[in-house]
């Protein structure tokens, strides 16, 4: 082994290292994960994974400093100003949903296409890559976190811009890295087989990484750079990444429950129309206050309000096969999942985005807690959720696939995990909400919007207070994660019954 | 029966997705030629960056029913005429500070951003600067030093201080009055400016 020679030249460095391995030993002895279950497709796949999982700690951390901060803004004032809580707290989101989904697709790549995945070496060097280049930026954010007015700013420290902050370097090495994955997808599936399934994600991933080069560009103008800008964030969560889902649960569902595949194909182009059909024009609803023409407000208005009918579909699609197969199945926290996944992305991405979705509400909701209220329901219930539904696949199948059911032995655990998570973030959504209605009524209908006018709605007690539900609330959703992680280790250790076999209902 | 009527068939639904996505993705495409040409600095919606040489307002047309952005005659900026180079320099340098500086996660520009600071669409117009003859002058030194010049309106929220330089402050200010002349089709809405009187 190369690091004997290693060691005998450092020795010291050798003990530094001791510790840990040691600890990683005793870790690994202890969480029973057998990996001779994984192909290797699987295995690349559980180390997006893992990655995304301490991307959602982070997430969740500074989350709560931030929310913090709205209660004690003098709290880490000048050491880790809101603005760098808040932008790594977002941008740890998209990061680790990402990387969720990519784990996803390379999880099912190989079930999909029949063979194995073509190029594997490239995937792991591919992953590597990104997770240095996601650390680095993170650093960077903690550590320089803001630069000069130049464009070395923009290039090695931070665009500034609202989700996709990550400097001009990183941006290319997401591409590549996209491009990476992208060629995996194809090859694989051209080597093997192809599917509908496999159709719809191919042209959904050209969408995907092609859209995120729109927002590759300084402007002067900011009309114009908010008008690409929007093109990345809306495009990207409102349509590709929602078809992405589709595309997911798809698959997970035809496991789970045993789905017909002619059924989940024709329901998954159903979304794919109405989804692409609503989300591509509902961009205009982004488009309503920042300089474009007024012919956006009634565009913008009449599609957006389209946007919830995909998502009612996908509910009646989720509970109607789940019904039509008397709930039998595989694993039963992870078809939890996916049922809060169905009621969440309805609630959060559906009602919660119509509700101000109208120029004429969003008038006065515009840039206020209202958006909050919808991101926090919306991201958290379209992709947080199918993301641990898959987690509790991945580990499921990593222990042999063993029987994870509802009455296996702590399965309190799942359940309230499940319920922290879900209570916590409905908890944020409903307490920022609250904030919002204040918001527009003091800030923007009686006060008209003015500096003095935000502060008296900042300064309200109904604000306040709400800001305090929200803190508690985020406590809540940290304590679920802490034990969803704590599950997600231990459930199915010593487990000795099989899962079910789900048999394709005819 | 056994047979599946087309509508409910895998290959209707798989065309109809088709067109449907290409359809809609193709009158995005015309739609963002038109908004992008009607939108460029120098047009009726986005005025050129010289516009900060001019006073800028934002009143009520009864005819539209909604608040417009108002531009009057001359009224310089720090003083001085900027020629439409220059002016478009300056304003450049302000943006580019705003995003070096991730002022967006924090406040809100034309209502996009975090909303843990005011909105700095119209900030120019903002009543807060308390007068036209203390405005720039005060812009400056909070810029440069929020911390001493801090404006908390009762709610010990503080900006940090960000090292902005002096030019990169006025450049600031020039976006921020730039920006303040955009036609946002009336959002926000009863915004009060610094002109009016009480």
């Amino acid at each position: 082994m190369s690091t004997i020679g290693l060691n005998g030249d450092m020795p010291k460095l050798g003990v530094l290292f001791e510790k840990p391995r040691a600890c990683l030993t005793s870790f690994k002895s202890w969480v029973q994960l057998d990996s001779n279950y994984l192909s290797d497709g699987q295995q690349l796949a559980v180390k997006y994974f893992i990655v995304a999982i301490i991307l959602f700690f982070a997430q969740i951390l500074f989350g709560l400093l931030a929310a913090t901060q709205f209660i004690y803004p003098s709290f880490l004032y000048e050491i880790l100003d809101f603005s760098v809580n808040r932008m790594i707290h977002i941008n740890a989101m998209i990061v680790w949903m990402l990387y969720g989904f990519i784990g996803c697709v390379y999880w099912f790549l190989e079930d999909e296409s029949g063979t194995e995945i073509v190029g594997l070496k490239l995937g792991n060097i591919a992953f590597w890559v990104l997770t240095g280049a996601v650390t680095l930026v993170v650093l960077v954010y903690l550590l320089v976190q803001i630069g000069p007015g130049k464009d070395s700013s923009l290039w090695f420290i931070n665009e500034g811009r609202e989700y996709i902050e990550a400097p001009r370097w990183a941006d290319i090495g997401i591409v590549v890295v996209m491009l990476i994955f992208f060629y995996n997808v194809v090859a694989t599936f051209s080597k093997g087989k192809w599917s509908g399934i496999a159709g719809v994600l191919t042209l959904d991933l050209v969408a995907l990484a092609g859209l995120y080069v729109a927002g590759m560009f300084y402007m002067t103008n900011i009309t114009h750079e908010q008008y690409w800008w929007w093109w990345v964030i809306h495009l990207w969560v409102e349509a590709t990444w929602e078809v992405l889902v589709g595309v997911i649960m798809a698959w997970s569902l035809m496991k789970l429950l045993g789905v017909r595949r002619k059924i989940i194909q024709t329901w998954l182009y159903i979304e794919v129309a109405l989804m692409f059909g609503s989300g591509i024009l509902g961009l205009g609803h982004h488009y309503f206050w920042i300089g474009t023409p007024e012919y956006w407000l009634t565009i913008g208005g009449f599609f957006s309000a389209l946007e919830p009918i995909p998502l009612v579909a996908m509910v009646v699609h989720a509970v109607y096969d789940s019904g039509a197969h008397a709930f039998k199945n595989g694993n039963h926290p992870a078809l939890a999942w996916i049922i809060a996944q169905a009621f969440g992305n309805f609630f959060g991405a559906g009602v919660w985005g119509f509700m101000h979705t109208l120029p004429q509400i969003n008038m006065f909701t515009h840039g206020t807690q209202w958006s909050a209220s919808h991101g926090h329901l919306a991201f958290f219930g379209a992709y947080a959720t199918i993301n641990i539904a898959f987690f509790y696949l991945v580990i499921q199948h990593w222990r042999g696939d063993v029987w994870t059911g509802g009455g296996i032995q702590n399965a309190w655990r799942w359940k309230w995990a499940l319920g922290l998570l879900n209570g916590g973030v409905l908890g944020m959504t409903i307490a920022l909400l609250i904030a919002g209605y204040e918001q527009s009524f003091i800030e923007r209908a009686i006060e008209g919007s003015t500096w003095g006018g935000y502060f008296t709605a900042q300064n309200h007690p109904s604000f306040q207070n709400a800001m305090v539900w929200r803190l508690f609330f985020g406590g809540m959703t940290f304590a679920g994660f802490i034990l969803l992680v704590w599950d997600l280790l231990t459930i199915g250790k010593g487990e000795k019954r099989p899962a079910p076999e789900i048999i394709e209902i005819r | 029966m056994n047979e599946i009527p087309l509508w409910a068939s895998e290959s209707f639904w798989k065309k109809t997705a088709i067109w449907v996505t290409a359809g809609s993705f193709l009158v995005l495409v015309v739609l963002t030629m038109d908004s992008l040409s009607k939108t460029s600095a120098g047009s009726k919606r986005v005025p050129a960056y010289s516009v900060i040489n001019k006073k800028i307002d934002y009143q009520y047309d009864k005819d539209l029913h909604k608040f417009m952005p108002v531009i009057g005659g001359d009224e310089f900026l720090f003083g001085q005429k900027y020629s439409e180079e220059q002016a478009l320099q300056l304003v450049d340098l302000g943006k580019k500070t705003t995003q070096a500086k991730n002022c967006m996660n924090c406040h809100t520009l034309l209502g996009n951003g975090a909303y843990y600071a005011p909105d700095l669409t119209k900030a120019w117009l903002d009543k807060g600067w308390i007068s036209k003859e203390m405005r720039e002058d005060m812009m400056v030194k909070f810029l440069m030093d929020p911390e001493k010049n801090a404006r908390t309106f009762g709610s010990n929220r503080k900006m940090p201080n960000l090292k902005i330089t002096e030019q990169e402050a006025k450049g600031i200010i020039a976006f921020l009055k730039w920006m303040s002349s955009i036609d946002t089709n009336g959002f926000p809405y009863n915004f009060k400016t610094i002109n009016a009187e009480e």
